[in-house]
């Protein structure tokens, strides 16, 4: 046998050994990095504001943002603002969310309300939900109903979209096989369909979740008192910019955690994916 | 239970894919259905199961399936369907649930599939874990959990290796021998056909019609792999469908 060596030339007269090509395209997650990029960015922001070298009114400090996110603890104030935020987002995101799983399902199973519906979600989605707010508070009160309301629109479309989509992307020999077995209308749709549509169910809540977040803010530019938005809102319009970022960065923690939920979830359901 | 086939065509929209099909299933046997590709064999398949309706001509179950079956005619299907998310345990319980079977009861007819399927150690495996071979034994082993009267197999061995296929084949075989199921069993492979079928349905090329029947009489347990008899049968059915095989080879899709 011949044996291969582990330079460029061999010795065997007028040849050479084949050159690696393949490899790659197969990004890896590597948690640590992430953490890195987030160091290395604060600390410029860090060294810029106190070189001087970027002004106090286009960034705060970084330890003065740490400083007001310790006294918003220590006051109590931070937990003032966070139950009413989260509950808002808790009801809002689960009204709008089953709303849209149920509602996607149905498109996606049946002729008549596909032909129906798709073409009005296709009219609601673009819609800024924000415009809506004023007419919210009309319809549903200025207290939380309003709030509720927007996040549950703005979480709705997102959803039904993503599910009727994967709902159409089942594998349809699975239901045949169902079909084959005598397996009950509901029985497919609840063991067959509904675990076939929910990693694309999954990956659509990813996208509405975020939107909820997002709406969160502006469903408290009116009538709240407490709130994360309200408070970014008005340490906003006083350019306060330490509170600001003490509220974005309390949403941009939200938005991690929701995501990490979701994650958790996909492993927990979605092992048998190959 | 037999199964009649009466004067079977069908179209597609205006599309002639088969032609005054009339075939007798006969309790307990394997029936082989060959033929050119497109020539509508696995259509005819989904006709025999009520998966399609036929343009013309009727399906007929003739006498009654026994009394603890719970799906008369079960299908097996080139692509396994078996649910990705559920064990193989999980996919036979499938379809013991909606019969009302749990509990128990249906421990007793999962463990018993699976140990005729040779797959009792992997009851919890997942379908990702699971060769292709692997795969397909959960699929017969769901099949038999139903108690079927009639197996309806689409090219069940296609997806499969050559080595793989000679070991499920052998599986079949010893499975039909130790309880003779009825089988219509519709593949493109002729060795497949002359190894398991008592009879053996040539279809012509679109429209497809039955071009020939050849019955083999040598009992499946005394079939061996490259037997110089079950080989002369090869060479003829190839005969019979070389020239089908090329014109049909040669037709446009119509998609």
């Amino acid at each position: 046998m011949q044996s291969y060596s582990m330079s460029d030339t061999t010795s065997e007269p007028n040849s050479r050994i084949v050159s690696f090509r393949g490899g790659g395209f197969a990004p890896k997650p590597l948690r640590f990095v992430g953490f890195i990029v987030f160091a290395v960015i604060i600390s410029i922001a860090e060294w810029g504001t106190r070189a001087g070298w970027i002004s106090a009114l286009t960034l705060p400090k970084p330890s003065d943002v740490l400083q007001t996110f310790h006294e918003l603890y220590v006051s109590g104030l931070l937990f003032k603002h966070l139950n009413p935020s989260l509950t808002r987002l808790a009801v809002g995101a689960a009204i709008g969310a089953s709303a849209g799983i149920s509602v996607g399902i149905l498109i996606g199973l049946f002729s008549y309300i596909r032909s129906g519906l798709v073409p009005v979600i296709a009219a609601i989605f673009p819609i800024p939900k924000i415009a809506l707010l004023p007419l919210f508070v009309i319809w549903f009160g200025i207290d939380e109903g309003s709030k509720y309301a927007l996040i549950a629109l703005g979480t709705f479309t997102p959803t039904a979209v993503a599910t009727y989509g994967a709902v159409d992307n089942v594998d349809r020999t699975l239901i045949r096989m169902g079909q084959s077995f005598g397996l009950s209308w509901f029985s497919i749709v609840r063991k067959i369909v509904l675990p076939g549509a929910m990693p694309g169910i999954l990956s659509g809540l990813r996208v509405s979740l975020a939107i909820a977040i997002i709406l969160l803010v502006a469903a408290e530019m009116l009538g709240a008192e407490y709130g994360i938005g309200a408070y970014v809102l008005e340490a906003g319009s006083l350019y306060d910019l330490e509170r600001l970022f003490a509220g974005v960065v309390i949403l941009s923690l939200l938005g991690v955690l929701v995501s990490t939920a979701i994650g958790v979830i996909e492993r927990h359901l979605l092992g048998w994916r190959s | 239970m037999d199964i009649r086939l009466e004067n079977i065509s069908h179209s597609y929209d205006g599309f002639e894919v088969m032609r005054d099909i009339t075939l007798d299933i006969p309790d307990g046997r394997i029936v082989c259905i060959v033929g050119p590709s497109g020539c509508g064999k696995s259509t005819l398949l989904r006709i025999i199961g009520g998966l399609e309706r036929p343009s013309q001509g009727r399906v007929l179950q003739v006498g009654e399936p026994p009394e603890d079956c719970l799906n008369p005619l079960t299908y097996i299907f080139q692509d396994f369907a078996l649910l990705p998310w559920r064990t193989a345990a999980g996919n036979v319980s499938l379809v013991l649930e909606d019969h009302g079977i749990r509990g128990a009861e249906a421990r007793r007819i999962i463990d018993d599939v699976l140990e005729r399927t040779k797959l009792l150690d992997f009851a919890k495996a997942l379908p990702k874990q699971l060769s292709g071979g692997m795969k397909q034994r959960v699929a017969i082993a769901r099949a038999l959990a139903v108690n079927p009267a009639v197996m309806l197999m689409d090219e069940p061995l296609s997806a499969l290796d050559s080595q793989t296929r000679e070991l499920l084949m052998d599986d079949l075989i010893s499975l039909w021998e130790r309880q003779p199921f009825t089988a219509v069993y519709v593949t493109h492979n002729l060795a497949e056909a002359v190894r398991l079928g008592h009879l053996i349905v040539v279809l012509s090329r679109r429209p497809g019609e039955i071009r020939e029947m050849v019955q083999i009489d040598k009992p499946l347990g005394d079939r061996q792999f490259s037997d110089s008899e079950l080989e002369e049968y090869q060479k003829y059915l190839w005969q019979l469908m070389r020239d089908e095989a090329r014109a049909a080879d040669a037709e446009l899709l119509h998609v």
